[in-house]
């Protein structure tokens, strides 16, 4: 049985069955049936666009709370790079990974680190020949689940390496074993997230057999645990501290900034991703050589899950970064980081066929046929009243038997109009 | 003779705005078939390759797409000016893209070549002062 975890959810009270969501879904993965929306499983890539729009907070992000961390004897954070944006005006991120520990936490390690190492490994990768063109970033898993959904043919695209706090949790465990002299199991890492689809590819990983982590929880929560402890810290002099590049991925353009500097292209906001992704199927950006897709706007400091604005959080991070040594990972992550930790995906990324109508051909294109007849009748207005986001799409849920032709108001209307003529005719005939 | 699934997307010269819809609309089609990825990949650049040709070389044709269940067919069908010179268009890096479409990136020569690499059976015929057609097939397995 195919694991069905999402983060993204439908809190059923406080939905009012509105069509906001039904509207902005990339993935026309929601409909709204008897007065409250619902979310298809199977389309779903944990985006968190639902969230965003939804003005009665019906969307929710599903992560672990912090109470989860108790579970395990030890507790490792690791936070997102996103975190240090939330504070205005941070000048280095050891105060941040300071506080972490006297909220409860055992210890500390930056993505940013882990970010650091990816970068190297992709760099290394792309030296290699044979690449496809362009290849693109892993680092989002909402685009992931995209290209599997909607761009399947540009799966051998997408880089073979883990993300950057998959590679991170490794290093961290390892470290911390070392450093307390426990064993591995009682080490639990929890990544301090932005966004639902880092805690979906968590417990539901697209190309790992199981995560490198224990659990996330959200930058919002960590945010409003830390604010007392901040601004009295002391740095600790004695971290090692993610370079200004590994930092830089918290917003759009530091991947490729430091991953390929030379000849990339960075697009955030969903839609917009989905509008270079279609450029790169039409065979248009074969001269591309490395495309980074965040799918939330200014990248991962735009999640859902963040507190700060993300155009002040993006300048807080630029500013921090911009303040740090130059060092690039190239130099400053050893070569036998790469082998001494897993970097590489254990699978394929296999495509999702959600929007396949049948698993026999002839079927789905009788299907294809029936849409198209239903077209020429349906409006065309795309109102969203039927459930459906578009005419289009409830066309497919009639014609997989989720929705009858009478759902649509407008061809009720006609009905109506049409049965009210012929109660007139009847009565007519009764005059003569 | 239609497919099973038969569509159709007249396309006027310059039209740029609506330039990529009809390629777009083919590969939701054929996502919703459950076509292969490496179809879907050949046939995306075929058809955008074409639908881009309609706009920028012809004075207005005809895009259909077809869908037997063992083959995709896209032919594109013009109203002139025709090709003087199949053979040498054929070859890569010729082009008569007009300086419009050149700016926009066009032009490159790489069209017809490009939709001949990606589909299994490629098919040319114009004639000058009538049109030019262009038949495309693509096996599904």
């Amino acid at each position: 049985m195919e694991n069905r975890y999402h983060s993204v959810r439908l809190d059923v009270s406080r939905c009012r069955g509105c069509t906001n969501c039904l509207k902005r879904c990339p993935t026309e993965a929601i409909r709204i049936r008897d007065g409250r929306a619902n979310i298809i499983d199977e389309k779903c890539i944990d985006c968190g666009e639902c969230i965003r729009i939804c003005s009665y907070h019906a969307k929710v992000a599903v992560v672990d709370a912090m109470e989860t961390i108790k579970r395990f004897k030890y507790a490792v954070a690791l936070p997102a790079p996103t975190l240090y944006g939330q504070f205005r005006g941070l000048k280095q991120p050891e105060l941040v990974l300071e506080a972490l520990k006297q909220i409860g936490f055992d210890d500390v390690f930056e993505v940013a680190r882990g970010a650091d190492v990816v970068t190297k490994a992709i760099r290394e990768k792309m030296k290699t020949g044979d690449i496809p063109m362009p290849l693109i970033s892993s680092a989002c898993p909402a685009v992931v689940r995209l290209i599997q959904v909607r761009f399947p043919s540009l799966l051998p695209n997408v880089v073979d390496i883990r993300q950057p706090m998959e590679v991170a949790a490794s290093m961290a465990r390892r470290e911390f074993c070392l450093k307390r002299g426990c064993a591995p199991e009682e080490v639990g890492c929890f990544f301090i997230t932005p966004c639902p689809a880092k805690m979906t590819a968590i417990r539901r990983p697209i190309a790992q057999e199981k995560s490198e982590l224990d659990g996330a929880v959200s930058v919002m929560e960590i945010y409003g645990l830390l604010l007392p402890h901040i601004k009295k810290m002391q740095a600790d002099p004695d971290f090692h501290l993610a370079t200004r590049y590994g930092i830089s991925w918290a917003v759009s353009d530091g991947e490729s900034n430091a991953v390929c500097p030379e000849d990339s292209l960075s697009v955030d906001g969903i839609p917009n991703v989905i509008r270079v992704l279609e450029e790169v199927e039409n065979g248009k950006l074969k001269d591309l050589r490395y495309l980074e897709g965040n799918a939330c706007v200014g990248g991962c400091v735009g999640g859902p899950l963040t507190f700060e604005n993300n155009y002040v959080a993006k300048n807080t991070i630029q500013t921090m970064a911009h303040s740090m040594p130059r060092r690039h990972p190239d130099e400053d992550v050893p070569s036998s980081c790469l082998n001494k930790y897993p970097v590489r995906n254990d699978r394929r990324i296999e495509p999702n066929n959600a929007m396949q109508l049948d698993s026999n051909i002839i079927v789905a294109m009788q299907k294809i046929q029936r849409i198209h007849e239903l077209m020429e009748r349906l409006p065309g207005y795309d109102c969203g009243s039927c459930g459906s986001p578009t005419c289009e799409t409830f066309a497919e849920d009639i014609v997989n038997g989720r929705c009858r032709e009478m759902d649509c108001i407008h061809l009720m209307k006609q009905e109506i109009q049409r049965m009210a003529q012929e109660m007139v005719t009847l009565a007519q005939m009764k005059r003569e | 003779m239609n497919g099973l699934i038969h569509s159709e997307y007249p396309r006027e010269t310059a039209d740029y705005t609506h330039a990529g819809e009809a390629s777009a609309d083919i590969k939701r089609q054929l996502r919703q078939l459950g076509v292969s990825a490496n179809v879907m990949r050949r046939v995306a650049v075929a058809s955008y390759e074409v639908e881009l040709n309609l706009v920028i070389h012809s004075e207005g044709g005809v895009l259909t797409l077809d869908v037997f269940p063992d083959r995709v067919v896209l032919v594109s069908k013009d109203r002139g000016p025709g090709i003087p010179d199949v053979e040498m268009a054929m070859r890569e890096g010729y082009s008569t893209a007009n300086e419009e479409a050149r700016a926009l990136g066009f032009g490159a020569g790489m069209g017809l070549p490009n939709m001949k690499r990606n589909a299994d059976g490629f098919e040319i015929t114009s004639q000058v002062g009538v049109g030019t057609e262009i038949r495309m097939m693509f096996m599904l397995q």
